[in-house]
């Protein structure tokens, strides 16, 4: 089914994200992701009788931050507040929250719409939380296993207004949201690890009209890709429902990846009563003045300002700004090549090409230091190898890690031939070699010259200076 | 024969008042363990301390009077535990209590009531019943127990005893078991006021464990002051209703003559938002108790009946079996008083009416009233039974405490006669962290006043 149809989607986003922080929220446990099912672990997270909850000062700050790197108003005096259900990996039957005072408010994101163009997402609020822990329908037949490692993990939930027209749109923000909070330092946005977790709310409505639809609220989005799916199903489902003079009730849907649908949550499974309350255990969350200080200055230029600068300082087109931004560690790397002696246009070429493949199919790491890649820009600027010899360089470089990139290739004996003397022994062989070509280049087929140019790199291993081949090879050929 | 075992002789002498939940002899097994680890010196070396059995404790069970709980040995203790033994103190058991400490008789227990130690056809209070009847029957000098709203000064009224609620946050409340978080307290019964106030003094202080815990040094210990001059001590009309029982106004007259004979300045007083105490209590308690019970579900601790076909089926037949009908009743009022559309007719409500409960007490303090005296509770100790089944009457036992718990303020009974043979409490109340001073009032009036004495 196709959109349009005069209706307008309606979409915002509830985005919760793990703080990066080593310990728990609410007690001292290691929140580190993978370890063995229920080892990080102790009364305060499995919600024993007696334990009490005490904040993790870094997990405020880190959500500080994430306020700050959005916008938001940080208050500097929020509450805490219980949202009850029952759930069984829910240890205390209660989840600390915030509700009707929430850490801050009032921000905004910006990000390229595929349809509008620049567009600004509104941050209703962020606020912090613990996790629950996690359910595990697999691992004991006809049985539930419960793993509560994640229980009590810090997280900051960040809302948005109902400001996304398309699932398109909702992928783009969160694509945006994730490069701000993994610039800011505050996650790592792993969808694997389930650092960042979408719920969206969805709703359809006539073309112009200024009223919001029935909204049902999306979850179970894992990741990136399965946003657009999720939400076009949604979509789908809801101008189908009203074009059949159905309407749409307000409940709780479940993307199923599987069956590429989403479902109903059975109202067995959802409880809307969450009873919030403020949480009695601890007293209101006081925000230092300083923390905010610092947390501001502990913000790095955040990626939209660095795309306009990267365009404006180095003179780049506005689709590598893009690309190169879109990693801190990357737009980092790019920054110290240019620092160390390399042109910005070579450099980011170099660093969309391939030091980007070295790090997504390879080694996973920065290989070869921004110092080297300069001097092998260097290298090939001023023609001592040729483009493909410097790949070659490159890579020797990135596997063994070691050497000068003229050393290494010196050693593979990659500088390029200038000699005409040594040239024309490579020309001479290559057209004896192929009389036929050169039978036809002689009678006027001129476009086998790329050919020649071709064979004679090969010959030389791409030792040869492929600008001056092609003159050589006119020169011999008489053309 | 060990240095121990006179304290667990006594507490087998008191087994018929069903105080303690700990078999006498897991008692002495345990005390012999302790008495090996315990510091050789400390302010409370060797002194024998009964448990509530809501405070966790590594030694014993900790099943706060219920069945779902049964059987449950918390994997660490409380901060106050913790604090008694450095201070010398050996854990002498765990007492009876009202489930999760919702009562006033511990009639309410699971495991069945306790008796009062003068008259067995009477409770001896609650909810930390057990605590105050040891106490009172004088099988250990001191006792902790806990308040939500009365339930230590009112079993230590009815028993004859000491008992001090300090101001919330004076006291770690990490290892307690929460039943109204923002209410709940740990307390002490002690036969003397110098037994309680010790108590007091070890487990008081900062504690990083628990976020409400103030960060204060522990409490000092006040000297004994010669007599009240300069006491300024106001008499709050509202504590003093037409219908309190005579004999107890008997009592607190005698006290107040005596209190202006031992140099006080007695004021009348009137704290005008006293009578919604009652009504806001029981929306804030149930509705924290709501939540804070809903961890018993079966899922990680606690008996879990067999045979439940999903997880639905499995927290009904868990709680339903697991909670008594005290414990449920409070769950549902907690339940509805927070559920959307009633939050702001119910809970926000009581909330504001809170703060000025509390802000009555503040008028009356910042009016040069040092301390408040009232009777601690409305009658002498009431028969077994005669309240249960009618819970409005058992929660108006409580009438002269829950203020106290309200504005988080620091309040003690001590024994001030007899009625019909049956003990009388009287109250003092004080400002927020200010328990040496109504500790040194209650060591003068200690001294003069007659506990055995009818009035």
């Amino acid at each position: 089914m196709s959109v349009g149809g005069g209706w307008e989607t309606v979409i915002g986003l509830e985005t919760h994200v793990q703080l990066r922080t080593r310990s728990k929220m609410f007690c001292g446990c290691s929140s580190v992701f993978g370890a063995p099912p229920n080892t990080n672990v102790c009364p305060v997270c499995l919600g024993l009788p007696g334990a009490l909850p005490t904040v993790n000062g870094q997990a405020i700050r880190l959500a500080v931050r994430a306020a700050l790197a959005l916008g938001c108003e940080v208050h500097l005096r929020s509450i805490f507040a219980r949202k009850n259900y029952f759930y069984p990996d829910l240890p205390k039957g209660y989840q600390i929250s915030q509700y009707e005072e929430p850490l801050a408010t009032g921000g905004g994101l910006s990000f390229t719409s595929p349809e509008r163009g620049p567009v600004t997402a509104s941050i209703v609020r962020l606020h912090v939380e613990e996790d629950a822990g996690k359910s595990l329908h697999d691992r004991v037949p006809r049985n539930t296993a419960v793993d509560l490692n994640r229980s009590g993990v810090p997280l900051a939930e960040i809302v948005t207004g109902p400001d996304f027209r398309s699932p398109q749109e909702a992928r783009a923000y969160l694509l945006a949201l994730k490069e701000v909070l993994q610039y800011a330092d505050v996650s790592d946005c792993d969808l694997e690890k389930g650092s960042l977790r979408v719920d969206a709310n969805v709703s359809v409505r006539r073309r112009g009209d200024s009223e919001l639809g029935t909204k049902t609220e999306v979850k179970n989005i894992n990741s990136f890709a399965f946003v657009e799916k999720a939400l076009g199903l949604e979509r789908d489902r809801q101008i189908a429902t009203l074009e059949a003079g159905g309407r749409i009730e307000q409940q709780t849907m479940l993307f199923d990846v599987k069956a590429n649908t989403v479902r109903p949550q059975r109202s067995k499974e959802e409880s809307k009563d969450y009873r919030y309350f403020p949480e009695p255990d601890l007293p209101p969350l006081v925000v230092p003045d300083a923390w905010l200080d610092e947390e501001r200055a502990a913000l790095p230029e955040l990626p939209a300002a660095r795309r306009v600068r990267f365009a404006g300082q180095y003179g780049l087109p506005a689709t590598d700004a893009a690309v190169l931004v879109q990693s801190r560690l990357i737009a980092d790397y790019f920054e110290a090549t240019v620092v160390a002696g390399a042109d910005p246009k070579p450099a980011a070429n170099w660093v969309m090409g391939e030091v980007l493949a070295d790090v997504k199919e390879r080694s996973g790491t920065l290989r070869v230091t921004p110092e080297r890649l300069a001097r092998l820009i260097d290298l090939l600027k001023d023609g001592t190898v040729s483009h493909s010899a410097a790949k070659q360089v490159f890579a020797a470089m990135a596997d063994n890690g070691l050497g000068d990139p003229r050393a290494i290739a010196e050693r593979l004996g990659l500088i390029q031939v200038a000699d005409t003397g040594a040239l024309g022994e490579w020309v001479d062989a290559v057209l004896s070699a192929h009389a036929g070509e050169v039978a036809r280049y002689k009678a006027g087929e001129v476009k086998l010259l790329p050919f020649f140019v071709g064979q004679v790199m090969k010959a030389s291993k791409g030792k040869a200076d492929p600008k001056l081949v092609p003159a050589l090879l006119k020169e011999r050929l008489g053309g | 024969m060990t240095a121990t075992d006179p304290v667990v002789d006594r507490l087998a002498a008191a087994a018929p008042l069903h105080a303690l939940l700990t078999p006498t002899a897991e008692v002495r097994s345990a005390l012999a363990a302790q008495a090996a680890a315990a510091p050789p010196s400390g302010p409370l070396a060797g002194m024998p301390v009964v448990v509530k059995d809501n405070i966790c404790t590594l030694e014993y069970t900790t099943t706060c009077g219920s069945r779902i709980l049964e059987g449950y040995r918390s994997p660490f203790e409380a901060t106050a535990i913790t604090r008694l033994k450095a201070a010398g103190a050996l854990i002498a058991g765990k007492t009876n209590c009202d489930e999760f400490a919702m009562g006033s008789s511990t009639e309410h227990s699971a495991y069945g009531r306790s008796f009062h130690p003068i008259d067995r056809e009477r409770v001896p209070g609650g909810s930390s019943g057990g605590s105050a009847a040891l106490v009172g029957a004088g099988a250990v000098p001191a006792a902790l127990g806990s308040e939500t709203g009365g339930s230590v000064r009112q079993p230590a009224a009815f028993c004859g005893v000491v008992g001090i609620k300090p101001t919330y946050g004076r006291v770690s409340r990490y290892g307690l078991v929460a039943f109204g978080s923002s209410l709940d307290q740990i307390g002490v019964f002690g036969r003397t006021v110098s037994d309680a106030g010790r108590v007091l003094a070890a487990i008081s202080g900062r504690d990083p464990l628990d976020a409400t815990c103030e960060d204060r040094d522990p409490l000092p210990l006040p000297a004994v002051p010669e007599n009240l001059q300069g006491f300024v001590i106001g008499i709050p009309k509202e504590y003093f209703p037409s219908d309190l029982d005579p004999g107890v106004r008997r009592a607190c007259d005698r006290t107040i003559r005596l209190l202006k004979d031992l140099g006080a300045a007695v004021r009348d007083v009137s704290l005008p938002h006293t009578p919604y105490a009652i009504p806001t209590y029981y929306i804030i308690a149930p509705a924290e108790a709501s939540s804070n019970l809903a961890r018993y579900d079966g899922v990680r601790y606690g008996p879990r009946p067999a045979g439940a076909v999903d997880v639905r089926a499995l927290y009904r037949a868990t709680r339903g079996h697991g909670f008594g009908a005290e414990v449920r009743r409070r769950v549902l009022i907690g339940t509805y008083v927070l559920s959307a559309g009633y939050y702001d007719a119910y809970y926000r409500r009581a909330q504001r009416m809170r703060s000025l409960i509390a802000q009555d007490f503040r008028n009356v303090f910042d009016r040069g009233v040092d301390l408040l005296f009232t009777p601690s509770t409305p009658t002498p100790p009431f028969k077994a039974g005669e309240k249960l089944g009618d819970p409005v009457a058992m929660y108006l036992a409580d009438i002269f405490t829950v203020t106290a718990n309200l504005a988080g303020l620091p309040a003690l009974t001590l024994p001030i006669g007899r009625v019909q043979g049956l003990p009388v409490g009287g109250q003092l109340i004080g400002p927020a962290f200010l328990e040496d001073e109504m500790l040194e009032a209650a060591f003068t009036l200690e001294r003069s006043v007659e506990p055995e004495a009818e009035a």
